[in-house]
């Protein structure tokens, strides 16, 4: 059995790093404005897009400027999503007649795609028309990752240009993404989907007559547009309610290797990007080294778990994997176990197995990759400017002892850095921890738990970390199309996605501003084998001494009491 | 010996005494992860008052928690006050055996000695042969040569005379021969120099940029573990128990940095305390830190690289000559000639051709000293006289006895000049006999200190008024990274300026007026104590032994406080991972028994394991407060070197040490029946 | 007054932006994926007599003897229902999951005629995620091979031959899990 789930692990890294590669050059190549193979065909449509909008492509901006573009395109987003929601029913490609949502559910969707969570408190093929899907949720898909690579990008450029003012073009950085590094892949990813067997049509529901004599009604839709940016854009929010797990979003094993690679292929590639914009490959080698310990360590953990099982179902008396319940048998424990982490390690948040049914050890891996942060390779352009925050934090801990006071690509770090990388970890934290404390001793909160005991405290612990790290998965057991679920996590998802930008934009102002210390055998060196473990570790530390005293009484707690045989 | 323990003693007696007038709030408020802590020692200490009039159980394992969270903010106030008051004595002790440059007061037509540092702006001083001139001011009468060379980095002596563009001297400079009279133009630095002792004493010490920065990222963890541990009582009442207060406090003083929460300021005064132990003055803790940031060394040649003063190395004769006879005649003339190179041209005779120093007086010999007019020394003896001196001093000397200088003895002259030597040439009876060499003497050990600082990151540059000749010759010698030669203030500032634009900070020692331009400029400008007001104005050190290599000295101490901080940083964070291995079981093992496999130090009971843990967050403190004090040790390695040292050290120490210290504190207290 | 020219520009890029990814877009691949792969972008139907009787990639309720039995599904109120998907959620220390479990085991071997002691594959006693799988491992249809010949009247060899013929193997021999879908196989059960 395991001979094979490491060749598939192993095959599925190798893959990803192949293609990561050119495609962080290629990253690299766009944001900068270098001429590409793609732009005989998308140069002027970029073009005719700044024309159109009124956007001065050579005007840059300072940090603040960038910031309030940013905010201004991205609540506008939430709004008209909101709006569309709201009268859907009134649109066109509503095959199902489908009516407006109730407005806590319509705003929580609203924020939820606006800030890359896609977090499914609704049900997609129950409540969504195709116009929505398309004309909202797929927009939405598209410039919340653009978004997070303008980001992104804007930290890059903090931290290398000398003594100016100005961090780039938000408009123009959220174009060139969109058109020139999304679309593209999208068009492909979905065609190979389809050839999967992954829908794309505008038919209404399908209902037929059954072998046994019932009827079954199959849901359609042009689910493979939106399936290729869902994981593209690490947004996660299925088109069906099952999401990956849906046989029409996945259905085969070489469609869920497609969707994993999907995920991890911009935040990996972007990691090489780094390396290509900072004119010194290593630094990118090395984030992706510190991400790449601890997605292994993290695949690791919830393999075995998962692999190691549930007593509680093998006293029953079976053969084969004990903890099934939750998945599906085309892709098997490691398939399982592999997507949940890298769909948690991003903020994708897409699932092909039910997290609220993985062991509790298989299931403290997700949360915990949503509390570091989602660094490890991250979210599209969010993970790479999360996984700067804690290259903050390490150069700053660890870096003083070599001497000097410390600092990143040859910028200093002070005080003002400091705030705004403190607070871009306390903001999502304390979202987490204040959000699932209010909710376990509230009746609004508990009283949407599906199951008892310690993982209850796991189920709403999973919402708020999810929410506030913008990832959207869940332990979807909660009923969280509840007025307090619904606004509470609408304010989790809004603060933990802006609570963190903003502070790092204007991190990336100040850097911009700084002077480039001149590196020597004195400099603290961010590149090797040491930093990447410094790196891990420090994520590792700062996010389990957060999070620590939450996740024993969850899902740790639930795991030593599964063992010795007990329930709820 | 003993005065030094009473001292201490004293010191400690205070810094006890202060620990507790430090417990006020206004003034623990610098501090905000001990102010929490002494908050958090309210509480239980409320609570702890509240039980005993309740009568209920806890009273006794919280009034311990009390404790000992008082302890631990006194243990911090105890670090800070014990650092401040060895900064004082040491400034004390400083003041009272600063030694005083002597000024010879004209007052009318006589002098009276009194100290430097009253002399004030107008007064007239007299200054002869082998004086310091005690403070900056002009020559109003007579010329003599003076050695500068602690400010220009020139050896060679200059003239000063009255009038003209020659006139204006420095303090600390020396006259070499004959005498001025000098009207001092500043006020001496006495006044400035108690300014800066005052600094190093004063309570209103600000905090350094780094200092800041550390102190953010201590209240975000502070934040962070105050909301951990405050959301963890919700989590307990959904799993259906309550955890009480004392003990969240608890875990929460042991989870916020307390370690280096309690010694960043002690590590802060230590690391000015310890430049003062070398005779160095700091005007800021900014400056102490910029000194480990420093990327460029500007070193002046003379009294940094070389000694001071030129060496003879060589005689070469003219033709004609033997090298016998020009040696015994360089012998002759400069048996009375007590300047360095006068000595060492003496040695060398010795040395190369066994010429025994003769008694000058036994051979009747009438010395001619140096004078700023002829600049010419030498010797009448028996009929011969003998000169020596610079090629145009001696060419004039011949010219006038009507003889000319050998063409050979000009190329001698060159060729010497040309390697960065100084060239003397020696005449006897209107006879050029040849040439000495003189050469500066690279200081022994010098190039390796230099090839310490390339490993560490650090650039050196030679300052030197010499021409690019013999600088390159000297700097290549020396080892050092770059020079500037014929340096004036004006193009050192520039190349300051150019170093810092490409985003290095300078370091540089400095005291002439001249220089105060550039040590402004530089991120540490050390000032001379022998220099002028100006210069010590704009430095942001001063150096009471005027030792310019002492510059390299400075540049580690401000490293090793950075790493101070740095790894008790580490150390403290790392801490963590043991606390919670020792009190979350500790809380929830009634509710959940299950938690018992994270007791993985077999801690006794709960409350055991609780107090273990905080005294041991309490006595850490304390135990760290020497390492704090002296510093962490250094080495003069390359980064990558010393990370990896200070981690295994600091870092898997810090992970390891609890676990350890808390299970021994947790068998002793089981051995006292405590817990 | 910058304000508005912000907001104004925000408005009009998320309108262009809605044109080229909302709507081009998926129309574009829409129409592509209709020319190039028809058959799966309408859903892989299995046609009978030019009446869609259902999708292979969609599992069905099955619970007659004579057919092959999916995996429990949680979708829907019935199970397998195709416009409600999803998985029970249930933890795994959940007691009325166990106990549910515990049962769906004691009914596959009371079906199949197993001694109560028998181990059952876990896939038939667990709910998938999406409640619409397809598939179960060859071990849990293996199981079902007597029960089913016997109330089909057919030898167990051949069903065993029909088995065998729907036993998937994995992708490109080492993706996901060895599987067998239930729905073609009792398709192919029916057309014998």
């Amino acid at each position: 059995m395991t001979g094979n789930d490491f060749l598939q692990l192993g095959f599925y890294l190798i893959i990803l790093v192949l293609l990561a590669l050119p495609l962080g050059r290629y990253m690299a190549k766009v944001l900068q404005g270098e001429k590409t193979f793609v732009d005989t065909v998308l140069g002027p449509l970029e073009k005719l897009v700044y024309r159109v909008c009124g956007i001065d492509s050579d005007k840059e901006m300072n940090w603040r400027e960038y910031a309030v573009s940013l905010m201004a395109f991205n609540i506008l987003g939430i709004v008209t999503l909101f709006i569309l929601q709201m009268i859907q029913g009134l649109l066109p490609f509503n095959p199902q007649g489908f009516s407006a949502m109730r407005w806590d559910l319509a705003l929580n969707t609203a924020v939820s795609f606006a800030t890359n969570t896609n977090w499914q408190a609704y049900s997609g093929e129950s409540t969504m028309s195709y116009f929505t899907q398309m004309a909202g949720l797929t927009v939405h898909n598209f410039v919340s990752a653009a978004t997070g690579i303008a980001v992104a990008v804007a930290m890059i450029r903090g931290f290398t240009r000398k003594q100016v003012k100005t961090i780039g073009n938000f408009w123009v950085d959220l174009t060139r993404s969109t058109l020139k590094i999304l679309l593209p892949l999208s068009i492909v990813g979905a065609l190979l989907l389809v050839s999967q067997g992954v829908i794309q049509n505008l038919s209404p529901y399908l209902t037929v007559n059954t072998f046994q004599g019932g009827s079954q009604t199959l849901a359609m839709g042009p689910v493979a547009s939106q399936e290729a940016i869902k994981e593209l854009g690490t947004n996660g929010g299925g088109f069906f309610n099952a999401n990956s797990a849906h046989p029409f979003e996945n259905p085969t094993p070489f469609s869920n290797l497609l969707e994993m690679l999907f995920i991890l292929v911009i935040p990996v590639g972007l990691t090489f990007t780094f390396g290509h914009m900072v004119k010194d490959t290593k630094q990118g080698w090395v984030l992706f080294a510190a991400a790449l310990i601890l997605f292994v360590l993290m695949t690791g953990v919830s393999y075995s778990s998962e692999i190691a099982g549930n007593p509680l179902i093998s006293k029953i008396g079976i053969s084969g994997a004990s903890a099934m319940e939750g998945k599906e048998v085309r892709f098997g424990v490691v398939n399982s176990a592999l997507f949940a982490t890298i769909t948690t390690v991003t903020s994708c948040g897409a699932v092909n197995t039910m997290h609220d049914s993985l062991t509790p050890l298989g299931g403290l891996i997700p949360i915990l990759a949503i509390m570091l942060g989602e660094c490890v390779f991250g979210g599209v352009g969010a993970g790479l400017y999360s996984i700067f925050t804690f290259v903050i934090l390490t150069v700053f801990i660890v870096g003083l002892m070599v001497g000097r006071t410390p600092e990143y690509l040859g910028k200093k770090i002070e005080g003002f850095e400091m705030k705004m990388a403190v607070s871009a970890v306390l903001i999502p934290s304390t979202c987490i921890l204040l959000g699932s404390a209010l909710a376990s001793v509230i009746p609004a909160g508990t009283s949407s738990l599906a199951n008892a005991g310690p993982h209850g405290l796991s189920e709403m612990l999973y919402a708020f970390s999810s929410a506030s790290g913008n990832n959207g998965s869940a332990f979807a057991g909660l009923s969280a199309n509840t007025y307090f679920y619904n606004i509470a996590l609408s304010m989790a998802m809004f603060i933990g996605r802006f609570g963190v930008i903003l502070p790092l934009l204007a991190i990336a102002g100040s850097m911009a501003g700084k002077k480039v210390t001149p590196v020597s055998a004195g400099t603290f060196q961010t590149t090797g084998g040491l930093f990447a473990g410094l790196l891990a570790g420090v994520i590792v530390i700062i996010g389990a001494l957060t999070f620590f005293p939450a996740l024993a009484l969850g899902p740790i707690v639930e795991q030593l009491m599964m063992w010795v045989g007990k329930a709820f | 010996m003993g005065k030094q323990s009473t001292l201490d003693r004293s010191i400690l007696l205070q810094a006890i005494k202060e620990s507790f007038t430090k417990l006020d709030p206004r003034i623990l408020w610098k501090n905000p992860v001990m102010l929490v802590v002494e908050i958090l020692a309210v509480i239980t200490t409320y609570f702890t008052i509240r039980d005993i009039f309740g009568h209920i159980g806890s009273v006794w394992f919280d009034g311990q928690i009390a404790i000992w969270l008082w302890i631990t903010v006194l243990f911090a106030n105890f670090a800070e006050a014990l650092a401040e008051g060895r900064g004082k004595a040491q400034a004390e002790t400083l003041r009272k055996t600063r030694s005083e440059t002597i000024a010879k007061k004209l007052i009318g037509d006589k002098t009276e000695n009194i100290s430097a540092s009253q002399l004030r702006k107008g007064d007239v001083v007299l200054v002869e042969t082998g004086d310091f001139i005690p403070g900056d001011g002009e020559v109003i009468e007579g010329i003599a040569s003076v050695d500068e060379s602690a400010i220009t980095g020139e050896s060679a002596p200059v003239i000063r005379e009255s009038g003209g563009d020659r006139s204006s001297v420095t303090g600390g400079t020396r006259v070499l021969s004959d005498w001025i009279k000098v009207q001092i133009t500043a006020n001496p630095g006495e006044t400035f120099l108690d300014r800066m002792i005052g600094l190093v004493e004063s309570a209103k010490r600000q905090k350094t940029p780094n200092e800041i920065a550390l102190t953010i990222l201590l209240i975000g963890l502070t934040i962070i573990f105050l909301l951990a541990v405050v959301t963890l009582e919700p989590y307990a009442v959904y799993s259906g128990m309550t955890v009480s207060i004392p003990v969240l406090a608890a875990l929460m003083v042991c989870l916020i940095p307390t370690t280096i929460g309690g010694l960043l300021s002690a590590i802060g005064i230590a690391g000015m305390d310890r430049l003062l132990k070398r005779n160095v003055l700091a005007m800021s803790g900014r400056a102490v830190e910029a000194a480990g940031d420093v990327g460029v060394l500007l070193l002046d040649k003379t009294g940094t690289i070389t000694l001071g003063n030129r060496m003879a190395t060589e005689f070469v004769p003219a033709p004609g000559v033997s090298a016998q006879m020009l040696a015994d005649a360089a012998q002759l003339s400069s048996l009375a000639d007590e300047t360095p190179e006068g000595r060492s041209i003496v040695v060398l005779a010795k040395e190369k051709y066994n010429l025994r120093e003769r008694d000058i007086n036994s051979l009747g010999a009438n010395f001619i000293p140096f004078s700023a007019h002829t600049r010419m020394s030498g010797v009448d003896l028996r009929g011969r006289e003998i000169r020596k001196g610079a090629i145009d001093s001696i060419e004039r000397y011949l010219t006038e006895k009507g003889e000319t200088m050998a063409p050979e003895v000009k190329s001698v002259v060159e060729e010497i000049a040309k390697k960065g030597g100084t060239p003397l040439v020696v005449a006897e009876d209107a006879k050029a006999l040849g040439v000495i060499y003189l050469k500066d003497v690279i200081k022994g050990g010098i190039s390796e200190r230099f090839a310490q600082l390339r490993r560490m990151g650090i650039k050196t540059v030679m300052i030197t008024g010499d021409n690019p000749l013999t600088a390159a010759a000297i700097a290549a010698e020396a080892g050092v990274d770059d020079f500037l030669a014929q340096a004036t203030p004006e193009n050192k500032l520039t190349l300051i300026r150019e170093y810092q634009s490409k985003g290095s900070l300078v370091a540089m020692t400095g005291d002439g007026t001249n220089d105060a331009p550039a040590l402004a400029q530089s991120d540490v400008g050390v000032a001379m104590n022998s220099g002028t007001q100006a210069a010590k104005e704009a430095g942001n050190m001063v150096d009471l032994d005027s030792n310019p290599t002492k510059l390299i000295e400075i540049v580690e101490i401000g490293k090793q406080l950075l790493m101070t901080r740095g790894a008790l940083t580490t150390f403290s964070i790392a801490n963590d991972i043991a606390k919670y291995f020792a009190i979350i079981p500790a809380l929830f093992i009634v509710t959940y028994p299950e938690l018992r496999v994270l007791n993985i130090m077999h801690l006794a009971t709960p409350q055991s394991a609780i107090l273990s843990a905080v005294i041991f967050n309490a006595l850490i403190i304390i135990a760290l407060v020497p390492l704090a004090l002296r510093g962490i040790a250094y080495r003069p390695l390359g980064a990558n070197a010393i990370l990896r040292r200070n981690l295994l050290i600091y870092g898997l120490g810090g992970l390891i040490a609890p676990f350890i210290g808390i299970k021994l504190i947790d068998m002793l207290l089981v051995a006292l029946g405590l817990n | 007054m910058i304000k508005m020219k912000i907001l104004r520009r925000a408005f009009m890029l998320l309108l262009v932006m809605t044109i080229i990814t909302g709507i081009a877009y998926p129309l574009a691949v829409t129409g592509l994926a209709q020319v190039i792969f028809p058959h799966q972008a309408n859903g892989s139907l299995i046609v009978q007599n030019g009446q869609a009787v259902g999708s292979e990639l969609i599992g069905q309720n099955f619970s007659d003897p004579r057919y092959f039995h999916g995996r429990p599904s949680t979708a829907g109120k019935d199970g397998y229902d195709a416009a409600s998907s999803g998985g029970s959620n249930s933890g795994p220390t959940n007691r009325s999951f166990l106990d549910t479990a515990a049962q769906r085991a004691d009914e596959v071997r009371k079906e199949n005629g197993l001694s109560p002691d028998a181990p059952v594959p876990s896939d038939l006693i667990t709910a998938s995620a999406s409640g619409l799988e397809p598939y179960i491992t060859p071990a849990a249809a293996q199981i079902q091979v007597t029960r089913v010949a016997k109330a089909r009247n057919m030898s167990v060899q051949k069903v065993q031959v029909l088995l065998d013929q729907c036993t998937k193997g994995r992708q490109f021999g080492f993706l996901g899990e060895p599987r067998v879908n239930v729905l073609q196989l009792n398709l192919a059960l029916d057309t014998q």
